[in-house]
């Protein structure tokens, strides 16, 4: 660390330059409404988290009327994203999916080029993480399950919430509390080993 | 125009209709961006002769200037929408523009296996692994 008066650790965008040949990688953070996603992105990332927008492309405004278009159509959705410096060339984006299920139709495009996905459930209401679970099956998006542990969460066996939520064994399903940087870290990191695990397999049946 | 002015549009979907020239979303090099796909202007790092600027593309908006400004080291997308307060769909239209020109270049997020199934990419998981195990 210099001492010349640039680092500035309240704002780490002012230093946060990436280096010219860097690459980027994407996981994305989802779940129900208020799982704790963006507590997540922000507990973890380097930079301040951000909000960018992200367009519907299929659904795209009519470019004739849009003049005469006087209120916002529902064609943006809010993606909370913050980023992780793993080395010199690679940099980790995550990206806080919407919790709105009126957006879900939006997620095929969110998700490609993604590494995996963290699917954040709130154990005392485990159903508002379902629709998340069934689109990473749908899309075929590896995942791992993160139950974020709320002050007066229950203590739930792991196995019966496996079945509760019909995880395939083979998913892994962690505890963590999002607020935490350490914790959210060990769920990336929980993620990237059963890639691992997936990509071993994969490569052993051939 | 006659007649009375309509309220400014809260959601600047005018203004975004001026930047774009009423193109509604990414054509061309640009269909392909991602939220993470890196964006990196092109000669930053090799600076030009003291005096010279590069030469002003016609048509170029003041938004053109600013992803080239900010992109002298890479940004990705979603960080550009943030900073210039632009949805993806617009900013991707003007870095279409910028693409043509070739004033910047774009790298898209390394998946984990290519769709010709070139096969997981261990070394990569690995990279990723040691980097979060560093935080």
């Amino acid at each position: 660390m210099d001492l010349k008066g640039f680092d500035r650790p309240d704002q780490p965008s002012a230093t946060g330059a990436l280096p010219a040949g860097s690459r980027s990688v994407k996981v994305m953070i989802a779940g129900g409404f208020g799982t704790g996603k963006t507590t997540m992105v922000r507990s973890v990332s380097d930079i301040k988290p951000l909000t960018t927008e992200e367009t519907l492309t299929q659904a795209s405004i009519d470019v004739d009327h849009l003049i005469g278009v006087t209120d916002k159509q529902e064609t943006t959705v809010s993606l909370d994203f913050g980023r992780i410096g793993l080395n010199e060339q690679l940099v980790l984006y995550l990206f806080g999916t919407p919790g709105q299920e009126r957006f879900w139709f939006l997620w095929n495009g969110l998700f490609k080029g993604a590494l995996g996905a963290v699917v954040l459930v709130d154990t005392r209401r485990l159903a508002s993480s379902f629709r998340a679970i069934e689109e990473m099956e749908r899309q075929d998006v590896p995942f791992v399950i993160a139950l974020n542990v709320f002050p007066d969460s229950k203590e739930h066996p792991v196995e019966e919430i496996r079945e509760a939520l019909d995880i395939s064994p083979h998913t892994p399903i962690v505890a963590c509390d999002a607020r935490d940087k350490a914790s959210s870290r060990d769920v990336l990191i929980a993620l990237i080993r059963h890639l691992k695990e997936r990509s071993a397999a994969v490569l052993e049946s051939r | 125009m006659s007649g009375p002015h309509r309220p400014r549009d809260p959601s600047g979907l005018e203004r975004y209709y001026v930047l774009t020239g009423g193109r509604s979303g990414p054509a061309g090099p640009a269909a392909g961006l991602d939220v993470a796909t890196l964006v990196i202007t092109r000669g930053a790092r090799t600076a030009p002769a003291p005096g010279t600027q590069y030469e002003h593309v016609p048509g170029m908006q003041h938004e053109h200037e600013e992803i080239v400004r900010r992109c002298r080291d890479p940004l990705s997308v979603a960080e550009l929408g943030a900073h210039l307060g632009l949805p993806f769909n617009i900013l991707a239209v003007l870095l279409t523009d910028l693409l043509e020109a070739d004033r910047v270049e774009t790298r898209d997020p390394i998946p984990v296996s290519s769709p010709s199934g070139r096969g997981p990419d261990l070394a990569l998981l690995e990279e990723v692994l040691s980097g979060l195990e560093r935080l």
